[in-house]
């Protein structure tokens, strides 16, 4: 790398003024951003807060309407990404843009300029792996990897090109606590070097342990420039918020009732190439508890999820029961009539119809409730529990007759929360149930999973999101290639053993002694 | 200066509705062109093509006569559409109607019961919904595109039609023509409008296009298949069986072209001649696009597309200008439609610059 000015020096990167609108809204309203050489700089805001567009104004991807952008202190237009790479901007996207069906050198030599030859470019892979303790192996087959593994092709990727200034989009979402370690030991290296870091987060913990300064947006603005050393996460989360951490209540500790949802050797082979093969899973959710599953994403979730819905059924009927019950050959529409009800992770298209009404979207399931009659649709009814889906799970909307699409993500999710919680379910299957939702609305929807713990029902949490399954778990298991760990009680395990068996390494055994015994 | 097509927070709703008027009116636009090129007075020539067809009652009355099978086949296809199943065979279906209803008709010459005609039309359902069983039937178990199923068993009926007509269906009376004897009183739908040729088929279709009303926006089986065209994921997700919006789909839009084949063997033309039907079945995909797959505008468009039927043999008359000028119009509204519909998503906006800059440093690396 070249050398580079010392400290306090010339700024790395200065933004002034940076605004962008769209139709609907303001994404940047006159930022101001300064990054130093060698600094970690973080960007700390919740979703829509302008962090992404901001990013991608630096990297070439969106132009600003307005503002000024400063590179090693002299004024540049950033066109495109090609631009931003000459200058020395790499970017570690969260969604990666890899082609599964090639190994790591390929996928590596269609991003870098001048890398005819692949051996050679083998060799600066396996270099640059080695200098920054990222392990990498060029020959490998993307589709083989882990999301782990497929973020450090990228991270090598942006390396690779001497980059000075490296933007990391949310990177720690798809790692295990131990990776996050790892990763935190690499950027701390390059900053050692004198790159730059721009560190894209809505963790503060993390931010406070990593970065050197911190910009906070909301809304669009900045709200403070801040050393997040010297913050508490309460400080920071009023600046990102603009009020303080809500607080919510878990009952006591339960043994649970009956065992309402049983899975007893589910193994299935996955629909394309890429999915997960699902292998002997065995797990047992009682009324009135709250079972977890962590992990990280592309292990066996998706797959799990569907064979639960029954969006995709099982060849064997024994595979999955509801409260004693054989369902596995059941569709998702007759596991409902029993008493099923799921929160899916996709909000458009899967769990509502864009371009319906939210009371259109209430009958999606909750034509269960007397809504049909005669085969006809009887609106009145729809219209009045729509609404009550809107009054008790607080959602901002224009009315039951807006549009799906028109709410914000955190609303969205309330609603679909309400529409099936309010069905009186007997079992709640619910996917990354606070994904990319505000603080609140999560607070919201947690607090709304407590409560179906304390109507009894069986609740089932498959997130990614630790802090929340210790927060609302009462047993927690994992899911890693598609097999599934025994389920652990929340208060006898920690995040760091979770953490290890989100790896794979788990002890083996179909159930915990208290499942396999029967008595809870 | 230039102009930009910006994406629109949201779709427009009014130009889901202004954009098939602005299709209409493009397309009469184009006509006007293409009237001048082929050197005739504009003028005379649009009104002996759009209003001269039109301007009596009888005019009227071959208008419902072309609006009936167009809006019957129209409604049907609509159904399909809406659940993303793609039946482009409404012109074999139809054929498939007219076969069954008519060969109804000839097993039973000398029948009179006022029976005969309303078991015509449901051997016409039938027919129509077997043609399109089997597109449904090669969806749903080898995942067999229902477009090429479909569009081809089209020609298939054709020949089917043409073989029986030539072969064992043959007027014995007909001096060796390619035509079945001429249906009995009974077995031809009543004229409905004094003075004209209108006949019982145009009710018919009304009562189906109100049926299709209720069944898409108030049924649940309506909702279903809404729910399925607009998101595949959240049907699957609710439990609404694929299989089933398929069957529906494809047999709504069979059940109804079959209707319009009745009408059109025991209409006007009383008997079954080797063609059945000038592309009312395609003409209808159209028609059902135009009117935004709602059966009021389903009604509004058929009747724009008669009166280019109308207006082409009109044209053809008087004019002397080739019976492709029908095709011409068709394609050229379709065209216009599509091309319309962009601005449902997006906005024409006027720039006065060079869009696009990180004002006001021009320096790039």
């Amino acid at each position: 790398m070249s050398p580079r000015p010392p400290a306090a020096a010339t700024p790395r990167l200065a933004l002034t003024g940076i605004s962008k609108a769209y139709p609907t809204v303001v994404a940047n309203d006159g930022i101001d951003l300064v990054v130093l050489p060698g600094e970690i700089h973080a960007v700390l805001g919740e979703n829509g807060a302008g962090k992404s567009t901001l990013m991608k104004i630096i990297y070439g991807v969106t132009k600003a309407d307005a503002g000024e952008i400063a590179w090693n202190g002299e004024p540049v237009r950033i066109d495109n990404p090609a631009q931003a790479r000459r200058l020395g901007i790499g970017m570690v996207f969260q969604q990666f843009s890899l082609f599964e069906t090639l190994t790591v050198a390929e996928n590596i030599a269609l991003a870098v300029e001048d890398s005819r030859d692949l051996d050679a470019l083998a060799r600066r892979i396996e270099e640059v792996s080695a200098r920054y303790g990222i392990p990498l192996d060029p020959k490998q087959l993307v589709h083989s990897q882990s999301v782990g593994e497929r973020q450090r092709v990228e991270i090598v990727r942006c390396l690779l090109q001497k980059p000075e200034l490296v933007i990391m989009d949310e990177p720690t979402s798809v790692l295990a606590p131990q990776a996050v370690r790892k990763l935190f030991e690499t950027l701390r290296l390059l900053a050692r070097e004198g790159c730059s870091i721009l560190y894209i987060s809505h963790r503060l913990d993390e931010i406070k342990e990593l970065c050197d300064s911190a910009t906070i947006l909301r809304g669009g603005k900045v709200t403070g420039t801040v050393d997040p050393r010297d913050e508490s996460a309460s400080s920071l989360a009023r600046m990102m918020i603009g009020k303080a951490l809500p607080v919510f209540a878990h009952g006591e500790a339960d043994e649970g009732g009956e065992e309402r949802l049983v899975v007893a050797g589910l193994t299935r082979k996955a629909d394309t190439q890429f999915g997960t093969d699902l292998d002997d899973i065995h797990l047992s959710v009682r009324s009135g508890e709250i079972v977890g599953i962590a992990g990280i994403s592309g292990n066996g979730q998706q797959e799990l999820l569907a064979a639960l819905s029954g969006e995709r059924t099982s060849r064997e009927a024994s595979e999955i029961h509801f409260g004693g019950r054989q369902v596995g050959r059941l569709g998702a529409a007759a596991r409902r009539d029993l008493g099923l009800v799921f929160v899916p992770e996709e909000r458009l298209g899967r769990g509502a119809v864009a371009n319906m009404s939210l009371a259109d979207n209430a009958l999606l399931t909750a034509h269960r409730l007397n809504m049909v009659r005669f085969g006809l649709i009887r609106f009145g009814e729809v219209r009045s529990f729509a609404d009550r889906c809107v009054d008790r799970f607080n959602v901002i909307c224009g009315g039951v007759e807006a549009d799906a699409k028109s709410l914000s993500g955190g609303n969205l999710q309330k609603f679909i929360v309400g529409r099936e919680f309010l069905q009186e379910p007997r079992i709640v299957v619910a996917a990354q149930p606070t994904w990319g939702v505000d603080v609140g609305a999560a607070a919201a929807i947690r607090q709304a999973l407590i409560e179906m713990r304390g109507a009894g029902v069986a609740v089932l949490v498959i997130s990614e999101d630790l802090d929340e399954l210790f927060e609302i778990c009462d047993r927690i298991a994992v899911i890693a290639k598609g097999r599934l760990s025994p389920a652990k009680r929340t208060s006898e395990t920690s995040i760091e053993e979770i953490g290890l068996w989100m790896s794979g390494l788990f002890p083996e055994g179909p159930a915990t002694p208290a499942e396999a015994s029967g008595v809870g | 200066m230039w102009v930009k097509l910006e994406p629109r927070a949201e779709p427009s709703r009014a130009m889901i509705y202004v954009s098939p008027l602005l299709a209409a009116g493009l397309t009469l636009a184009t006509g006007f062109v293409v009237f001048t090129v082929l050197g005739f007075d504009p003028l005379a020539a649009f009104h002996a093509f759009f209003v001269a067809p039109i301007d009596d009652l009888y005019g009227w009355g071959e208008l419902g006569l072309k609006v009936a099978p167009l809006s019957l086949c129209a409604m049907g296809l609509a159904v399909g559409f809406r659940a993303n199943v793609w039946n482009i065979g409404a012109e074999g279906q139809l054929t498939l109607g007219a076969i069954c209803g008519g060969g109804l008709a000839l097993a039973f010459p000398d029948t009179e019961s006022a029976w005969l005609l309303p078991g015509m039309i449901a051997a016409g359902v039938v027919g129509g919904m077997a043609w399109a069983a089997i597109p449904a039937f090669l969806k749903t178990h080898f995942n067999a595109n229902e477009i090429l199923v479909s569009l081809m068993l089209t020609y298939v009926a054709a020949l089917f039609l043409s073989y029986l007509v030539f072969g064992p269906w043959r007027d014995p009376q007909g001096f060796g023509f390619p035509e079945t004897r001429q249906f009995q009183d009974a077995a031809t739908l009543p004229i409905v409008l004094d003075g004209t040729r209108l006949h019982a088929g145009m009710p018919i279709a009304l009562a189906v296009l109100a049926l299709g009303w209720v069944f898409m926006m108030r049924s649940f089986l309506g909702y279903q298949i809404r729910v399925a065209g607009l998101a595949g994921g959240a049907a699957q997700y609710a439990g609404f069986s694929h299989k089933r919006m398929v069957w529906i789909g494809l047999l709504a839009g069979g059940g109804a072209a079959g209707i319009a084949g009745v009408g059109e063997a025991a209409g006007p033309i009383g008997q079954l001649l080797p063609s059945i039907s000038p592309g009312y079945g395609f003409a209808a995909i159209i028609v059902a696009f135009v009117g935004r797959l709602h059966p009021v505008g389903i009604l509004l468009a058929s009747m724009l597309m008669a009166l280019l039927y109308l207006g082409g043999e009109a044209a053809q008359m008087n004019l002397g200008l080739p019976s492709a000028v029908t095709g011409v119009f068709q394609g050229t509204l379709l065209f216009f439609l599509l091309a319309s519909d962009v601005l449902i998503n997006f906005r024409l906006r006027v720039v006065r610059r060079a869009p696009g800059r990180v004002a006001p440093t021009e320096r790039a690396t």
